[in-house]
């Protein structure tokens, strides 16, 4: 390899035979103008770092972009075995099939339902719960608890669900407390009325301990002189946490909360997949589920597509729009600080 | 900056008689801090013990409903947190053959070459993308990170990993979700960080950037190249979004499937099972539910203090 090393530039090649010899002549005559490569030139110099990156740029591009073009299937009456050459295009009839359609608005209606529920009941509870963390003063305890309750992050939806179902499900642990209490025995994972607040539930149990760590860095950013003069002027716990904790890490809820509302569209796929069947499509069914049910279960590709489409095309905008946002607001939002 | 003189000096005068309290230099609060009172206290200990306890009950309870015999089971309701009768019926009825073992071997499989092939594809492209003057690589990199403002659906995927020829094999779950733009921000991040006399010194001593990368980079990035490690073993193990969508036969099934099919579902496993144990029917679903999460619950201690640096340098720089 050691042959193949491309040539310094000439600015790092100066500076390194400054460091060497100090006092040395110029060596190396400075020319008027800065020679430019070529591009082949630069692509054979940067050859080994370009082919380093060759396959992680193909899975992006055939695993993200190319599926893009199978959305010619939303404008076609698509069939397997014709394939997309051979299926008859149908215009916008998918569209205004699925528009029609009761159930394609009751699972919209869904969809933005378990999103508000979520965005309103969940979104506050990581940050009440850094706001303890922090407040735990011995050092080992607030380790103790934050191994805790990252944990379940990494536990799969499959392995929640079954757990949720043992405690809150007909034959679980609730429904034993309440018999024996003499309270009717309630079953919460088949009550429909109840999805959206079982699944904001079994989502803080999964991520609320997740979601503290960029609260927890942004309370650590705040100055601590701004604690010391607000006590020093009188004000109580309280005060500090109402002018000091909160502005301070406000930046961060808000930036948090928009990129929530650009997701508004996605609620978890797998998560509701695993439950609809308890509590039944009219509550249970979302734009993913019902994409899934009509396309890949009921073979009807066209309708399911255009759902897709739809959904893709709002919920991209809205991300958008959201980070957008965000820049307007002075963040830096969630992809432009990338390439610093 | 106020010196401690001074702060002292000025709680003096706006603090009416300042109690003279006992220094606790130890307990880490600031002079100017009240001391808790003890209802605060209280308080904030019952909050933490409610949420420890809200996490660590049901993981507890699966643990121990795994080792019940069915006494055990039919005296308590749901979970039985401390077996009377501790048995092992479940686990003999589980690893004699049949389908949960085979869905441990598959998802072990798919765990193990996942994770490699994504560490591998990930650090080549992090790497080659860690240095603004390679040609291209600011348009790669903006070609993956796009990735992350949408997603192109349910049934454009599927209609790839068909056309791919890719459907009903083990590589329908790895290839779709082989590098993930959020662990390539922050594998690129900390190499870039890297100092960059060290790249110089090796390039002054005639190392080539493959080997700069082989000799240099990799070892200093241990830490960060564990918690992605972590990230993406953690997606193949509970892999299930793409076994559903994308895998008919089910021998073929990782372990998130079988659990939907024998424990969600509640079909019976001890006739899905080769063995003659009988155990209770809900000790066999928990103790599979044990055998998905112990994986993760042995990992997770070592690699936990990763994680605040390695999700803080995504999410700020992502």
């Amino acid at each position: 390899m050691a042959d193949t090393a491309p040539p310094l530039p000439r600015e790092k090649r100066r500076k390194w035979r400054k460091q060497v010899e100090e006092p040395a002549p110029p060596a190396v005559p400075a020319p008027v103008a800065p020679r430019r490569l070529t591009l082949g030139q630069r692509i054979k110099r940067d050859r080994v770092m370009l082919l380093l990156t060759l396959p992680g740029l193909l899975y992006f591009v055939v695993f993200h972009y190319v599926p893009l073009l199978g959305y010619v299937v939303a404008f076609q009456d698509y069939q397997p075995y014709l394939g997309y050459m051979h299926s008859v295009w149908v215009g916008f009839a998918n569209f205004s099939a699925a528009f029609a359609e009761p159930a394609f608005w009751s699972a919209t209606f869904n969809t933005l339902e378990i999103a508000l529920v979520q965005l309103v009941f969940f979104f506050p509870v990581p940050v009440a719960l850094a706001l303890l963390l922090n407040s735990i003063a011995s050092d080992r305890i607030r380790r103790f608890v934050q191994s805790v309750v990252y944990l379940p992050h990494f536990i799969g939806w499959v392995i929640i669900v079954s757990i949720f179902q043992q405690i809150l499900g007909g034959a679980g642990v609730l429904p034993d407390v309440l018999g024996s209490m003499g309270l009717p025995r309630y079953d919460m994972m088949s009550d429909p009325d109840a999805f959206p607040w079982l699944l904001t539930l079994q989502v803080a149990w999964k991520d609320a301990g997740w979601g503290t760590i960029i609260i927890l860095a942004a309370l650590l950013n705040i100055d601590r002189q701004q604690y010391e003069a607000a006590a020093i002027d009188g004000a109580g716990p309280r005060r500090r946490l109402w002018h000091v904790t909160l502005p301070g890490i406000a930046p961060v809820l808000i930036l948090l909360l928009i990129l929530n509302l650009g997701q508004i569209l996605s609620v978890g796929f797998e998560q509701i997949l695993l439950q609809r069947d308890a509590v039944g499509p009219d509550a249970g069914e979302v734009l993913d589920t019902y994409v899934y049910y009509h396309g890949i279960k009921d073979n009807d590709w066209g309708v399911a597509a255009a759902v897709g489409l739809v959904k893709a095309v709002i919920g991209t905008a809205l991300v958008l729009g959201a980070n957008k946002f965000a820049h307007r607001l002075g963040h830096e939002g969630v992809y432009r600080g990338a390439d610093r | 900056m106020l010196t401690a003189e001074k702060t002292r000096a000025k709680t003096r005068s706006t603090v009416p008689a300042p109690r003279p309290a006992p220094v606790r230099k130890s307990d880490g609060r600031p002079p100017w801090m009240e001391r808790p009172t003890r209802m605060g206290t209280t308080a904030k200990a019952v909050a933490v013990v409610v949420v420890v306890l809200a996490v660590a009950y049901p993981l507890i309870g699966v643990i121990g409903t795994s080792f019940a015999s069915q006494t055990d089971i039919i005296k308590s309701s749901g979970l039985v947190l401390w077996p009377d009768h501790p048995t092992l019926d479940a686990y003999r009825t589980i690893f004699t053959g049949g389908v949960v073992t085979r869905a441990l071997f598959v998802s072990v499989g798919i765990t193990v070459f996942g994770t490699l092939a994504s560490l591998l594809v990930t650090v080549g492209m992090a790497y080659g993308l860690s240095r603004r003057e390679v040609t291209g690589s600011r348009f790669i990199l903006m070609t993956a990170l796009f990735t992350m403002l949408f997603n192109a659906g349910i049934i454009p995927n599927f209609l790839l990993v068909k056309g791919l020829g890719l459907y009903d094999t083990y590589a329908a779950l790895v290839m779709p979700t082989l590098v993930s733009a959020f662990n390539l921000v922050v594998l690129r991040s900390f190499f870039m960080n890297l100092p960059e006399e060290l790249y110089d010194a090796a390039k002054v001593d005639g190392a080539g950037d493959f080997r700069i990368l082989v000799r240099i980079v990799l070892p200093l990035s241990k830490a960060v190249l564990a918690v992605i490690s972590l990230f993406y073993a953690v997606t193949y193990w509970n892999a299930f979004f793409n076994s559903l969508l994308y895998l008919n036969d089910t021998d073929k099934w990782p372990l998130p499937m079988v659990l939907r099919t024998y424990v969600l579902q509640g079909q019976s496993l001890n006739a899905a099972s080769a063995g003659e144990v009988l155990a209770p029917q809900q000790a066999v679903q928990m103790a599979v539910l044990v055998i998905a999460v112990v994986p993760i619950l042995c990992v997770y201690p070592f690699l936990q203090r990763y994680f605040t640096k390695g999700v803080l340098t995504g999410a700020v720089k992502g």
